[in-house]
């Protein structure tokens, strides 16, 4: 049985957190007392957090730790057990609630770029135009312009993962979830994806859901940053990241503030790392630990 | 290798490609294989009752063309090979693809499926006859059974195989079910499926020669069972041939629709 204090203790951080910010504006994302079960597995326990419009918001926790469960939720992939979750959706809005940004390789390889791009407003019907036009944006701020007639097998994985990005952003969601999208690449890829995620994020400034277990890009990227205990996926701490917009990626390595805010995320995260080490003895998988 | 010795293939020059070779040995065995069946048969050292000399073959060949014989028979085989095909492949083309997409319809079908599909289909024959008399339908339901098996069971395993993911990306993208068939199960399981014609259409034609030896008055089965009996063993490879000749072209033509309709597949 999880012990009681520690619940307790979320639903202090979580109270803190959304009081901070909760005046006035509607959150774009209201969880509350989210729960999820696999049998006897209990993955998330009691998760409420706030996600204000226009948040990039991160969430960083060991492998198993729920997350990708979370987001899954988020996107209607999966049913919660318990708790609640709302997302804002505008009244007369055309717009789809979330769209995702999947871990590994999700874009479809029987149709080019240009038709993977264009899947999300194909599917919901959104006039010619509006495709080709959206379609075109995107895939020229992932500089794929000149691929747009490629299959995927011709592409590099960097690259495929730039399609399924414009395919996000084209489908113009109210929300945009992230699971993981960049842990598949190398260090070099995975910096330039980063730095182009943040300049088309710049341009409208959705709500990002975003999930990694890389401390470095969660600063990189985040406003504020949800840091999750190993399982059960609890609420071990919020932090804000106070760094100023636009950030430069390479540049903000240099920046004291930033390690600061690395290390403290880290002191946070290890004890979780090393009980979710002790944990994978028992080699649970909460359908985040594949990867 | 002993046969490439004996054609004479210039094995020893090694300008010329591996590739090369290997065509030029494709194409030189059959040859020589005819070339030494022919000196064979002229010098009597084959049984020319059974095997007769390939030039022989080649001059009834030459006269049923022109007699026009040949190819009308050859024409009713093809028509019922494709009616058969279109009429067996595209029931199994949506049951199974709705077999892999949904499992209750699965549970209710998979147990059918599993029980009929090791029954010879040849066995059919005479319930065809039955029940579709001695016309085309009983060879056209010969062939469709033939297709239907290989191409239901494929289209299931080919959705059942697709990557989790992408139907996460359909339901994500809110894809319809109608869209989730046409972009996502169809295509995703469609190498699958054409695996499953090319081996269904093999299956039609054995099962349409046999359907046309009995019960029937035209078509290259029937050809071969008239040439039986009246002994015209020249007539008998004539039909032969050309159902081989039927099959290397259907293969060549669905390895040609493989490429235009899977152009994402991996060279």
């Amino acid at each position: 049985m999880p012990p009681m204090s520690a619940t307790a203790t979320n639903r202090r951080a979580v109270g803190a957190a959304s009081d901070a910010a909760a005046p006035a504006i509607r959150p774009a994302i209201r969880i509350s007392e989210l729960r999820k079960t696999f049998g006897h597995l209990v993955a998330i326990d009691n998760v409420s957090v706030d996600v204000q419009p226009g948040e990039f918001f991160v969430i960083v926790g060991p492998s198993g730790c729920g997350k990708t469960t979370l987001l899954r939720i988020l996107a209607g992939l999966e049913t919660a057990s318990g708790g609640s979750i709302e997302i804002d959706t505008p009244a007369g809005s055309q717009r789809p609630a979330n769209s995702m940004v999947f871990q590994g390789e999700s874009i479809f390889p029987w149709m080019t770029v240009w038709n993977n791009a264009a899947y999300g407003l194909r599917m919901r019907n959104a006039p010619a135009a509006v495709i080709k036009d959206k379609v075109a944006h995107y895939l020229d701020a992932t500089g794929l312009t000149r691929f747009a007639g490629y299959y995927p097998h011709q592409l590099s994985g960097g690259m495929k993962q730039r399609v399924s990005i414009a395919r996000a952003f084209a489908n113009d969601p109210e929300i945009l979830l992230m699971d993981e999208p960049f842990s598949a690449l190398d260090a070099q890829n995975k910096l330039l994806l980063q730095e182009e995620l943040l300049r088309i994020w710049d341009e409208q400034k959705k709500t990002v859901v975003f999930i990694t277990h890389s401390v470095d890009e969660a600063v990189y990227l985040g406003d504020r940053i949800m840091v999750m205990t190993a399982q059960p996926g609890r609420v071990k701490s919020f932090v804000r990241v106070p760094l100023p917009r636009p950030r430069n990626v390479i540049e903000l390595q240099k920046a004291p503030e930033f390690g600061e805010l690395v290390h403290r995320i880290w002191s946070n995260l290890r004890d979780e790392v090393q009980r979710a080490r002790e944990q994978d003895e028992g080699a649970h998988d909460t359908g985040d630990g594949a990867a | 290798m002993s046969i490439a010795i004996i054609s004479g293939t210039p094995e020893q020059n090694l300008a010329v490609s591996t590739r090369t070779r290997e065509r030029i040995l494709g194409i030189a065995s059959p040859i020589a294989l005819l070339v030494v069946w022919e000196v064979a048969a002229r010098l009597h050292v084959i049984d020319t009752r059974f095997f007769p000399a390939p030039s022989s073959v080649i001059a009834v060949l030459i006269d049923m063309l022109r007699s026009g014989e040949l190819v009308t028979n050859t024409l009713v085989s093809l028509r019922r090979l494709a009616l058969g095909t279109l009429i067996g492949g595209v029931p199994a083309l949506v049951l199974g693809i709705a077999m892999g997409l949904n499992r209750w319809v699965r549970a209710a079908l998979d147990p059918i499926v599993a029980a009929t599909y090791p029954i010879p289909k040849s066995a059919i024959l005479p319930l065809a006859l039955l029940i579709f008399g001695l016309g085309e339908g009983s060879k056209i339901f010969m062939v469709a059974i033939g297709v239907f098996f290989p191409v239901v069971i494929n289209a299931t395993t080919g959705v059942l195989e697709i990557n989790h993911i992408y139907l996460d990306v359909g339901r994500n993208y809110k894809a319809n079910r109608w869209n989730t068939f046409w972009t996502i199960a169809l295509p995703g399981a469609l190498p699958v499926i054409m695996t499953g014609f090319k081996l269904g259409i093999g299956i039609g034609l054995i099962l349409i020669a046999i359907a046309e030896m009995i019960g029937a008055k035209s078509g290259l089965g029937y050809m071969i069972w008239t040439a039986w009996e009246t002994f015209s063993v020249e007539q008998m490879y004539v039909g032969l041939f050309m159902i081989a000749i039927i099959g290397f072209v259907l293969t060549a033509l669905l390895n040609e629709l493989e490429r235009v309709v899977i152009p994402w597949k991996r060279d």
